[in-house]
């Protein structure tokens, strides 16, 4: 395990070299005092948290800590389950996200998501694409297409399936799907993408994809990544936050929370003594 | 004996009375099957299909009772088919707590109503207060028989999609009627086309219903507020007519009827097949 944190730490020098410090940039989403209720029970407790513009960030922790209820508060999913309640501030840009004057439909415009099983919809992978961006925008065909071939080549899909636009979906692969739903989240041009354990149902080849996509995709979105995943944690991002029984245990760059952790719950998670 | 001896006997004593109750209810499956091809081979012509219904000694067919039973079931279905939908789809999507449980309630004790109590409801609804039995009538019971199985299959179907779908269109920014029109009722659509096929199949094979509603024609007639002949209530009434000829048509129509719904049947199940990777 030594062998391993002194390997980790070193790729993060260099990581760290490459991108130049990431403390620089501004905040996109601010969480200040976030508590979140499954009907009574309280799943989140009091959670303050800054999230980077351009960057991406991870949350970590074990199952039922919380971590995937705090990325579904980001686009108000939980909106669409009676019962379910945030309480507290939820700034993206300034702006008060939990109000009821903000539609959810017109935040979840600027946060996408992508979820833990592929979720093509049933029609032609074009249409997949298309669906996204004709929801929210008036384009001409031409317009469609260009944007249709500008997600998909971001997703690195797109010589993978040019020649197939018109065939269902649902025939590609695994890993091809979850890269499509990708596509057709930035199709729309949102501000954040949203990644709830985006890996955790491929296999390792379409994984590393996945993940270099990631870190191609946070040169213009802001990313914010739920993942059981410690390895894939450290790999691709610049910021962790661990979580455990619904608070934030610890929050810093992904370097130092995975080197030198300051609090013993977190050294332990990432050592693997529990979860 | 040894207890593994004794085990692997009652195996093979259940695989044979199993295999043996299997064969039999195909075995009369197949009898019925067979006595209504051949009773109604022998009787099928084509005047079955191009002469109406005459009375008994000039011959005749069973045309007009056939195009009957298609307006009435089609009139049905266009009555049923939107509003089971939109239930169905409330029930999955919307609908919740008392409300909802007794729509879902109501829905089967509907599906499992006998079907000459709708009939009778027809007729005391449409058929007493305007004086006389009718067409519409005849639909109007046929919509009521098929509307809880589309229902039915609506709300399952819906349940069946995966929820992780449904957030992935909320996650786009659709509104929910978007999310159910453009993408859940997509994701249904076989399962929800395949319930109102077997709907269809019902109908048109129902006789109880049109008894007290539709009637039944002699004449080449498909006015809506005039009685209107149906293919079932005419196999019910020739059959126990003491005219051969009448009785032999019964038997033709009753093949009609077989392999129409037959064929629905087939066709329900060529539409929820897995379709081909490369579809469209």
């Amino acid at each position: 395990m030594n062998i391993e944190l002194s390997e980790m730490s070193e790729q993060f020098r260099q990581r760290r070299a490459d991108l130049g410090d990431p403390g620089e940039t501004k905040t996109k989403i601010s969480i200040a005092g976030l508590d979140f209720f499954y009907g009574d029970v309280k799943a989140l407790h009091g959670i303050d948290m800054k999230i980077s513009e351009r960057r991406v960030t991870a949350m970590i922790g074990p199952s039922g800590c919380g971590k995937s209820t705090l990325l579904r508060v980001l686009n108000r999913m939980y909106d669409l389950y009676p019962g379910q309640k945030a309480v507290g501030r939820v700034e993206l840009d300034g702006e008060d996200i939990l109000s009821p004057d903000v539609p959810a439909a017109a935040l979840r415009r600027r946060v996408g998501m992508v979820f833990q099983k592929p979720t093509p919809f049933p029609m032609s992978i074009r249409d997949n694409i298309a669906y996204g961006i004709r929801l929210g925008e008036k384009v001409s065909k031409s317009e469609l297409d260009d944007r249709i071939e500008w997600s998909l080549s971001k997703a690195a899909l797109w010589n993978e399936v040019k020649d197939r636009l018109h065939t269902s979906a649902t025939g590609l692969s695994g890993g091809q799907q979850q890269r499509l739903c990708i596509a057709r989240t930035v199709a729309v041009k949102p501000d954040v993408v949203l990644l709830d354990e985006p890996t955790s149902a491929l296999d390792p080849i379409s994984t590393a994809r996945i993940e270099e996509l990631i870190d191609e995709l946070k040169s213009e979105f802001t990313i914010v990544i739920v993942t059981h995943n410690m390895q894939q944690a450290a790999r691709c991002s610049d910021m962790t936050g661990f979580f455990l029984l619904g608070k934030l245990i610890e929050f810093g760059e992904t370097a130092g929370i995975f080197t030198n952790p300051k609090d013993e719950r977190t050294q332990d998670y990432i050592t693997g003594r529990f979860g | 004996m040894t207890q593994l001896e004794r085990r692997l006997l009652a195996d093979r004593v259940w695989k044979i009375v199993a295999s043996t109750l299997a064969g039999l209810a195909i075995l009369l499956l197949a009898w019925i099957l067979w006595t209504v091809v051949w009773r109604g081979a022998t009787a099928l012509s084509l005047t079955v299909f191009t002469a109406p219904t005459m009375p008994p000694g000039r011959g005749g067919g069973l045309a007009n009772t056939i195009v009957g039973s298609l307006v009435q079931v089609t009139i049905g279905l266009v009555i049923a088919a939107p509003i089971g939908l939109l239930a169905g789809t409330w029930l999955a999507e919307v609908g919740r707590g008392r409300l909802a449980d007794a729509v879902r309630f109501v829905n089967d004790v509907l599906l499992s109503a006998p079907s000459i109590l709708i009939g009778l409801f027809v007729y005391e609804l449409l058929v007493r207060p305007f004086g006389g039995f009718s067409g519409f009538a005849g639909s109007a019971a046929l919509a009521v028989l098929i509307l809880p199985v589309v229902v039915r299959a609506t709300e399952d179907m819906m349940r069946l999609v995966p929820g992780s779908l449904r957030e992935a269109a909320f996650a786009l920014g659709a509104s929910r009627r978007e999310v159910v029109t453009q993408v859940l009722w997509r994701a249904a659509r076989t399962g929800i086309v395949t319930g109102v096929l077997l709907a269809i199949a019902r109908a048109a094979g129902e006789t109880a219903p049109l008894l007290f509603t539709s009637l039944g024609n002699l004449g080449w007639s498909f006015a809506l507020t005039k009685p209107m002949a149906s293919l079932p209530v005419t196999i019910y009434q020739y059959a126990g007519s003491p005219f051969d000829e009448w009785v032999a048509l019964a038997w033709a129509g009753a093949l009609v009827i077989t392999v129409g719904v037959l064929a629905l049947n087939i066709l329900s199940r060529v539409v929820l097949a897995p379709r081909g990777k490369a579809s469209r």
